[in-house]
Formats: C-alpha cells, structure tokens, sequence
C-alpha cells in the first residue's frame, strides 16, 4: 500500500539541490529541478552505487551538421543528467534513464507538493 | 567543498569520507555473508605519489636523489613519467576531487588507513597493494632512474606500509624492467620480505621483450622463491598506437587490453610457460574478453607455423590457462559470453577477483558473488580461495578456515593472523 513520506518544506528546498530519504532500507532520492520534483531509488543499476548522491551536470551533446561533420562536443541547453558517483552511471533527470541505454531505468517515485511540504510516495 | 558542474556552475558536497561513499557495498557484504569466506583483491592501489617526500629519500644514488627531490619544488618538473586522460569524467567521479579532502589520523601512515576503510567497507580480507602512477615507469627514458624509483618505493611499501597493515596488505613489488640487473636485484632484496608476494611488470611499455636471454635469471629467482610475477596494464595515449584516438574511452579501452595482449603473446610463443613452469604468472588489469581472443588467434596460427615456436609442446591456448587472470573491469555485458570466457580460461581454478579501488573502474565482489553460472566452489576460489593459496593468506575467522578446507585452499603450513 502507497505511503506518503515527507522529504523536506519545499521553501528550504532550493533549486538544483537533492534531498536522499531513507525508509528502513529503502533509499530514494528526490531532485529539485528547475521548479520541478524527480525521485529515483537511490541504488545504481550497474553495481549498487549511490546513484543520486553525486553530480548533476548537463548532458553533453555532438551536433551534426547537414553534411555529417561534427560540431564538436557541447553542454544541452535543456536536458540535465545526474550521475552515479561510484563509476559514473549517468542518467536523464526527468525519466530516471541511463542516458545510453534507456533500458536501463532507475526505480521512479511519484513526489507530491501539499501547501509547504514535500512528500514523495512509496 | 564545491565540484564543478557544467558551465562552472558549483555543487556544494561533503568532505569525502570513503565509509560512508562505499555505505551501499557494506549492505552488500552483509546481505551476502562474505565474512564467511576469504575474500582477496588482487589488485588495488594507492596514490603513492601523494608521499613522494617519504618515498624519494629512499634512493639511493645520491646525484638521482638530487635531482628527484629538486624536482618537488613547485615549478620544477616531474621526476616520473605521467599519463595523462580523464579518469574522472570531469570530477563526475567525486572520489578523485574529493580524495584530499578525506580525514585520517595523524601518525598512522594515511594510505593503509584509507586501504582498511575499502576493505573493511567492501568485505575485503585482504588487498595486493600496487602503485599509480609508478604504473607508468616503464615510459622512463633513463633506465637508472627507473630502477632508483622502483628501489625507493619498495624500500618505503615494505618498511613503512606494509608493517602497519596488520598483515591485510600485500603486495607485488614493482619491477624496473629497462634494467634487468637491477629488477635481479630486488628481487634478491626484497622478495624474502613478509607481504611481498611477487613482483610486478608494467606492462605500459613501447618496446619490452619479455622473452630476452637477459631476464632469465630474473625468473629463475622468482620462482625459487615460490613468489608470482604479474603483468600489470594500463592506457598510454602517448603511445604511436593510440594516436588516432580522438577520446580517452578509445584509448583506456584499447590500451589496457592491447599492452597485455603485446606482451602475453610474446610470452607465450617464447615458451616461457614450458621454461619456468612453476613460477605463476598473472596478467591484471586488463579484464577477461581479450584472453577468449588471443586464445583462439595464437592457437590458429600456431598450427599454420609451429617451427617458430619451438619451445611449445602444447597449444598456446593451454599455456594461458596455466597462467591467472584478475576479474577487472569484468565485461559482464553478454553474460553467455562471459560464461564463456570462464570456461576457456577454467576461471574456476584460474581467476582472481579484483577491485581496482579507488579506480574509477573499479569491482565490488558482487560482481563475482552474483554471477548466474558459477558453482559455490568457483565463487569461493575466484573470490579469495585461489588468491589465499598462491600468496600464503590465512583465514581470519573458523568458518573462513572451514571453507578454505573445504575446497581445497587452506595451507596448514600458514600461520594464523595476529
């Protein structure tokens, strides 16, 4: 049965910032993220890592133009990955996924804002 | 402290506590019971750079000293060869940053600290210790540098490092290879000192021919000894080799397993196997899914051209499988094919688990522990049971000793730790 479980008063949850919440030994993590909430288990798919508890850095793109040469590497303007600090496991901030392998999936959980306080539902 | 994210943005985190980064493979080591088996990494590391101004005044002639311990002065050069790469994605591996940052106690030596912390986190009984940086000695130009290094940081491992680990660090000291008296003569030195279990060649080197009249001698006194050499591999973008690689994952990927196959197959097809068949011989670091390759390759050609390969009275296929294997970075991708590749090398009796902490590509023993295929036997071997029994490392609790003897690892001649 889904519980809802208090992360933290949305005022004091900057933006950019993450929170971890354990729940016995459950561990998730939730993401303040350009206004928006994100929570993923915090066990890495690859060998268990602390998949939240590291850096959140942009994706990192290669454009091609029109006549397939490359425009170098860059920095996405839009999308924001978070990465496990173990090896380096980078997923996609908004669906949870390796950013290489959209099979592999972090765990997601629904987060709800009620007045001031954050909530995320397990 | 602050990381930098992209655009110079800062991520504020907590000092780097090894404990808590490594709380999740504790949970691990628990839910799998590992204290009930011996688990040894075969492969782990320090930065020994990091105590350079303990280690340089161990050399010993005095213009090379001179001119090492000169060089510590800011703006003055390095005295060892560097590689260089991003093994830290750009700090996404916090670790590497955040190493300085991590508290130890004052009057221990710091690196055995950190050494327990890992091990004590991951389940580890025991650690081969190896250097880093000193990976790269073998791209010295100066052979009598490299020797003066190599003989300085096994003076300062064995004397200072080594005696305070409580016996859960060994090590396979580094070999300056460019100098075959010199490799002769630590041996001779050092390899009757308790934690040295072997020796080591970086097998980081443009030019190296394994096979040489001038090393016998060097073999000869290792397996007297009953000690292990070991290969140890490594990336080197510098190399003419790897030129055309525009991405440190090319060159990391290729590099270690290409410096491990160069040597390997000049190894084999010298038939250095049939000439010093008791001496063990590891090649580390380079993971599994080259052997499967070289395996097949050398045993078709063998058989189109025997007559250079005098010495062989076997396939080189089975010469390999005499020899060890440490486990990482295991390729775990196309696990039909990794079981495969533990039958080829009979992982059972011929692999040995690895960390490479703190590497950014490091193993926890669940990757062993977890695999689908492998018997309790082969679990317990690979994990540490092969390791114990080739380096003389005693069981450290009844139900560890218990398992040893129970498949087939336990020496009674070794005696119990302190």
């Amino acid at each position: 049965m889904a519980a809802e479980r208090f992360v933290c008063k949305s005022s004091e949850f900057k933006d950019g910032e993450r929170q971890i919440i354990r729940i016995g030994e459950k561990e998730i993590g939730v993401f303040k993220h350009e206004g928006e909430y994100f929570a993923y288990s915090n066990y890495c798919l690859h060998q268990g890592g602390p998949a939240c508890e590291g850096l959140t850095i942009a994706r990192v793109e290669e454009r091609l133009r029109e006549d397939k040469t490359s425009m170098g590497l860059s920095f996405s303007a839009t999308d924001m990955n978070f990465v496990c600090p173990w090896h380096g496991y980078e997923y996609d901030m908004r669906t949870g996924e390796h950013i290489a392998d959209r099979t592999i999936r972090l765990r997601k959980y629904k987060v709800l804002e009620k007045g001031d306080e954050v909530y995320v539902v397990v | 402290m602050d990381l930098i994210s992209d655009r110079g943005r800062r991520v504020s985190v907590d000092e780097l506590n090894t404990s808590v980064l490594l709380a999740h493979a504790t949970q691990q080591a628990r839910a799998r019971k590992y204290e009930d088996m011996v688990i040894v990494d075969c492969d782990a590391h320090h930065y020994e750079n990091e105590n350079f101004g303990e280690i340089l005044p161990y050399m010993e002639n005095e213009v090379f000293k001179h001119l090492a311990l000169a060089s510590r002065q800011k703006g003055r050069g390095s005295v060892a060869p560097t590689g260089f790469g991003y093994q830290d994605m750009g700090g996404r591996v916090t670790r590497y940053p955040l190493r300085s940052s991590e508290k130890t106690e004052k009057g221990a030596v710091r690196d055995v600290q950190l050494g327990h912390r890992w091990m004590d986190a991951m389940g580890v009984d025991y650690s081969c210790l190896f250097p880093t940086g000193m990976l790269n000695i073998g791209l010295h130009p100066q052979k009598e540098m490299e020797f003066e290094l190599c003989w300085a940081y096994a003076r300062w491992v064995c004397e200072k490092v080594l005696p305070e680990s409580g016996g859960r660090l060994y090590t396979m000291l580094s070999l300056p290879f460019g100098d075959p008296e010199g490799s002769l003569r630590m041996v001779e030195k050092f390899g009757d000192v308790k934690g040295v279990g072997g020796f080591m060649v970086t097998s980081v080197r443009e030019k190296m021919a394994v096979y040489d009249n001038c090393y016998m001698k060097l073999y000869r006194a290792i397996e007297e000894r009953g000690l292990a050499l070991a290969f140890h591999s490594g990336p080197n973008w510098n190399s003419n080799t790897f030129q055309s690689c525009n991405r440190f994952i090319s060159a990391h990927a290729l590099g270690f397993s290409w410096f491990n196959i160069l040597h390997c197959t000049n190894w084999v097809v010298n038939g250095m196997g049939e000439r010093f068949p008791k001496m063990p011989v590891l090649w580390i670091e380079a993971g599994l899914a080259w052997v499967p390759f070289l395996m097949q390759k050398l045993d078709h050609e063998y058989l189109l051209r025997p007559s250079e390969c005098p010495v062989l009275k076997k396939k080189p296929s089975d010469y390999m499988r005499d020899m060890f294997y440490s486990s990482q970075p295991m390729e775990i991708q196309d696990m039909d094919a990794l079981q495969t590749t533990f039958r080829m090398i009979n992982a059972e009796t011929q692999l040995l688990y690895a960390s490479d902490y703190p590497h950014w590509d490091f193993d926890l023993p669940s990757t062993i522990y977890d695999l689908p295929f492998l018997t309790e036997k082969a679990k317990h071997n690979i994990l540490g049971g092969t390791a114990a029994r080739l380096f003389n490392l005693p069981p450290r609790n009844d139900t560890q000793r218990a398992n040893l003897i129970k498949h087939g690892n336990f020496n009674k001649h070794v005696p119990a730790p302190v």
